[in-house]
């Protein structure tokens, strides 16, 4: 009887520690979605959105950080999407299991467990120097494009393979070609599946700081990127700048900062879910 | 399209190869010798030997899992998209091995298509489904003719009548009778030679199933059909010729009305009367 | 003639297809030539033990000194602490959602967990160094403003969310026969989760462990932003310290110049990390491939 009861104890004890642990977690993200918005909040304004950094917190915006960031993940996206989907189709459709396919598998898996800051020693010694490209945006959008690589590919092939094969077989079963298959009917009912998991990867990357610092991004630019090999900085870039400093005025302009860099996360996620829920039957 | 042309034979070997075959009332068009098939390590078909003749209903019945389907897929290559199998012993179509070297399997599929058990339109408008055949084998032409095309692929599959004003439409929204239809519909657009059916109406209600058994004798004028079916019934009002299999085995194969009424192997006459499978 | 164009074209798509896959490769290559290159010329003047070895990391001061211990104590400090939060919260929240929560509460929560995880790190930066360490300085009068402490408590919710849905993903694995079993037998949730589940999951959840240890490991910007920059070995997590990832930034935030030694040591340290987060992501894989094979 007692032994039952004591039982019974522990049973609710692991009930409300696991209820207790799930809380810390959404308290937490809590805590600092309010004590950013509360110290950032003031700070929105179009005046913001629209300026230059300044030596003066009051006047200092996140324009060219904004711009920077669109620049870099365009052209991340322009990279890493193509290649991406290239190689989880061959993945997918054509490479036998094992040997050769394997050990790319088992590569890309690794690739997508490297800290982010070690592709940004790659781009440092592979892109900016080695290949010249410079502190450009195009070399941060190549590293990064380097980055969401695997992730591209893992999704993009969970993608393909939620694709019915008797698809694919109906289309054989006309004459047409293994290419043919996949241009016009694998990928259209793929590509729902591949646009999430594209803009989850690059909402990845918009929030990456470590790796475009290593490569050499400026902290402080007080202009927008001109083209592909001008320099360039990013909104989490900006925000550490601000962060770094001690006066508390740019502190605010950070909170700002994350607030702007927090919406458009938001933005990129809500039209993930909208693409799988549209398409998803 | 009058029925006459069933009858003409139009090949300048079919003397030689009915001479051959004898039995055969038209001339041979696929010709198997002798062929075993291999998923990995497990034998599916075990020297299998028959010749189907052309502009003729040729039926495969047995139990679930004999190997009928298996056998459907080697007549156009089908199984070459799945991994590790092989195929030993010949299939001659027309009198050329389709497994020798150099054949050109895409040409194949076109010559010999195939309707599958689940109906599997694309996910795409009814005319879409019919054109992307024509397309990708550059028989597309001219919009107009185009337009012909698929107006008289949706008519010999019997369904211009229902979708002729919705051809813009999904196919997904059409009945599962439909869809079938539509398969077929798609199949008969490249001008196929041979057409392979697995099963095509054991996922359809009675009526949906009696417009595709229509149309299946309809279109013997024109095609050499191979049907797969577990419904002995189908077998005897459709076809020609019966093929019974057992265990990758062809056991028996005959003119259907001998197979239904006086099979000369046990097993054929055990599995018709339905005391097993 | 035309088969032999199509055919000519197949291929050609194929090799490019191929090409994109094995770029994948040349990428995993690139890190390993690129790391390598700098390491071994930082060894030509730096000897490997001294490196490995040493407690005093001044690379970037006039007395300079390579031993990189200061460096790798602090990392381990903070992903301690982020682990001693991770993983048993991590673990209590994947119970909680696989074995007692309603339905309806694991599909609210599940998502909102994972907002955790897509908050971009700079973000959980600021929160450390100007809300969390803050408030730790009231109750602990001791905390320098920069600390090991609360970059790792925060760190540590950081992955909680990947610690508890690998875990779960885990306890699910488990299946349902085993549970039914131990409820045949009388047990409560409690003894089934403890003395079944738990065990059966233990490889799996251990591959969640590592994985999570591996990207404390590889952390970058709270620890640059909220930890200070102080190489130092200890293992008091109120004084400032510096992590391996901290250093590279703090490097490559100055001007440093090609060529010269200290910009060589980035990629020494990176060559270190790279190769611990290596050798712990293939654990990890391997003991969830053999949870896998257990269950499959
Ligand atoms: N892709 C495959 N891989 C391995 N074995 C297979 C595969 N497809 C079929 N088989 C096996 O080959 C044998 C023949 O299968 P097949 O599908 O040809 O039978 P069937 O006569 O069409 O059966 P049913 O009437 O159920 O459709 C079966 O034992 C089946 O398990
Ligand atoms: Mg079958």
């Amino acid at each position: 009887m007692t032994r039952r009861l004591r039982n019974q104890l522990l049973d609710h004890l692991l009930h409300g520690a696991g209820m207790a642990a799930t809380l810390l977690g959404l308290v937490v993200l809590g805590a600092l979605l309010f004590d950013i918005f509360s110290d950032g909040l003031g700070r929105i304004s179009w005046d913001f959105l629209t300026s230059f950094p300044s030596r003066r917190a009051e006047n200092a915006g996140i324009y060219a950080a904004l711009a920077g960031t669109v620049w870099v993940i365009s052209f991340t996206a322009l990279l890493a999407v193509p290649l991406g989907i290239g190689a989880a189709i061959f993945l997918e459709e054509y490479a036998a299991r094992g040997g050769w396919s394997r050990v790319i598998e088992i590569n890309i898996a690794n690739l997508a467990g490297v800290p982010s800051v070690i592709y940004g020693l790659l781009g440092l010694g592979l892109l900016v120097r080695t290949l010249a490209l410079g502190r450009s945006v195009i070399a941060g959008a190549a590293t990064l494009a380097l980055l969401v690589l695997p992730v591209v590919i893992l999704s993009s092939r969970e993608a393909l393979r939620a694709v019915s094969p008797s698809l694919r077989e109906a289309s054989y079963a006309l004459g047409a070609t293994k290419w043919q298959t996949i241009w016009h009917q694998v990928l259209p009912v793929a590509l729902p599946g591949m646009l999430t998991g594209m803009i989850l990867a690059l909402s990845r990357a918009i929030g990456e700081t470590a790796p475009l610092i290593t490569i050499g991004a400026l902290t402080y630019v007080p202009f927008a990127p001109a083209g592909i090999w001008s320099p360039f900085t990013v909104l989490p870039i900006q925000v550490f700048n601000w962060v770094s400093r001690p006066q508390e005025a740019f502190l605010e302009n950070a909170a700002a900062g994350i607030i702007v860099l927090l919406a458009l996360l938001l933005a990129m996620n809500g039209a993930a879910a909208w693409l799988r829920d549209r398409f998803q039957q | 399209m009058s029925s006459s042309t069933t009858a003409i034979p139009s090949l300048a070997d079919v003397a030689q190869q009915s001479a051959e075959s004898g039995a055969a009332d038209t001339p041979t068009k696929v010709d198997v010798d002798a062929l075993s098939f291999f998923y990995g390590e497990k034998q599916a078909l075990e020297g299998v030997s028959l010749s189907i003749p052309a502009n003729q209903v040729t039926a495969f019945i047995g139990p679930s899992g004999c190997g009928k389907s298996t056998f459907l897929r080697t007549l156009n290559r089908m199984n070459d998209i799945i991994p590790r199998t092989r195929v030993v012993g010949k299939v001659a179509i027309d009198g050329d091995d389709i497994y020798a070297p150099g054949t050109d399997v895409v040409e194949l599929r076109r010559r010999v298509g195939m309707v599958f058990q689940k109906s599997n339109p694309f996910p795409k408008s009814i005319y879409e489904n019919i054109a992307y055949g024509l397309r990708i084998n550059g028989m597309a032409g001219a919009r107009s003719e185009l337009d012909d095309r698929v107006e008289s692929s949706l008519q010999a599959a019997a369904l211009w009548d229902e979708v002729s004003d919705r051809l813009r439409e999904s196919a997904l929204a059409l009945s599962g009778g439909q869809q079938q239809r539509l398969c077929i519909a798609r199949a008969l657009a490249v001008q196929p030679e041979v057409l392979l059916m697995d099963e095509p109406a054991s996922a359809l209600d009675p009526i949906a199933t009696q417009r595709i058994e229509e149309l299946v004798y309809q279109l013997k004028s024109k095609y050499t059909i191979v049907i797969v079916t577990h419904n002995m019934q189908q077998a005897a009002r459709v076809s020609d010729r019966t093929a019974v299999f057992w265990l990758g085995k062809l056991v028996e194969y005959d003119k259907t009305s001998q197979i239904f009424t006086a099979p000369s192997e046990k097993l054929t006459e055990d599995y018709v009367t339905g005391r097993f499978g | 003639m035309a088969s032999e164009r199509r055919d000519r074209i197949e291929r050609l798509i194929e090799r490019g297809l191929q090409a994109c896959a094995g770029l994948s490769v040349l990428v995993t290559a690139g890190i390993l030539v690129v790391l390598l290159v700098e390491t071994l010329q930082f060894f030509r003047e730096v000897s490997p033990f001294e490196f490995l070895f040493g407690t005093v990391w001044t690379p970037l001061f006039l007395q300079k000194s390579f031993g990189v211990l200061p460096l790798v104590g602090g990392t381990l400090l903070v992903s301690f602490i982020a682990m001693s939060v991770a993983g048993p919260a991590g673990l209590l929240t994947a119970i909680y959602l696989s074995e007692y929560a309603p339905s309806r509460v694991r599909r609210v929560v599940k998502p909102v967990l994972e907002v955790l995880a897509g908050v971009p790190t700079v973000v959980y930066g600021y929160f450390a160094l100007l809300f969390v360490t803050p408030l730790l300085q009231q109750l602990i009068p001791g905390l320098s403003g920069f600390n090991a402490l609360s970059p790792g408590l925060v760190m540590g919710i950081m992955i909680l969310p990947m610690v508890s849905s690998l875990s779960e993903d885990a306890l699910h694995g488990v299946p349902r026969g085993l549970r039914e079993a131990a409820y045949a037998l009388g047990a409560t949730k409690m003894q089934t989760t403890v003395r079944v589940v738990l065990p059966a999951a233990l490889s799996g959840i251990s591959a969640a462990g590592i994985l999570a240890v591996s990207r404390a490991i590889g952390e970058t910007m709270i620890v640059t932003i909220a930890a200070g920059q102080q190489p130092r070995l200890t293992a008091n997590p109120l004084v400032p310290i510096e992590t391996m990832t901290a250093y590279i930034v703090q490097v490559s935030l100055g001007d440093t110049p090609t060529g010269t030694l200290a910009y060589r040591t980035i990629f020494a340290v990176g060559m270190l990390l790279f190769v611990s987060t290596f050798l712990l992501n293939l654990v990890s894989n391997w003991l969830r491939e053999r949870f896998r094979e257990e269950y499959a």
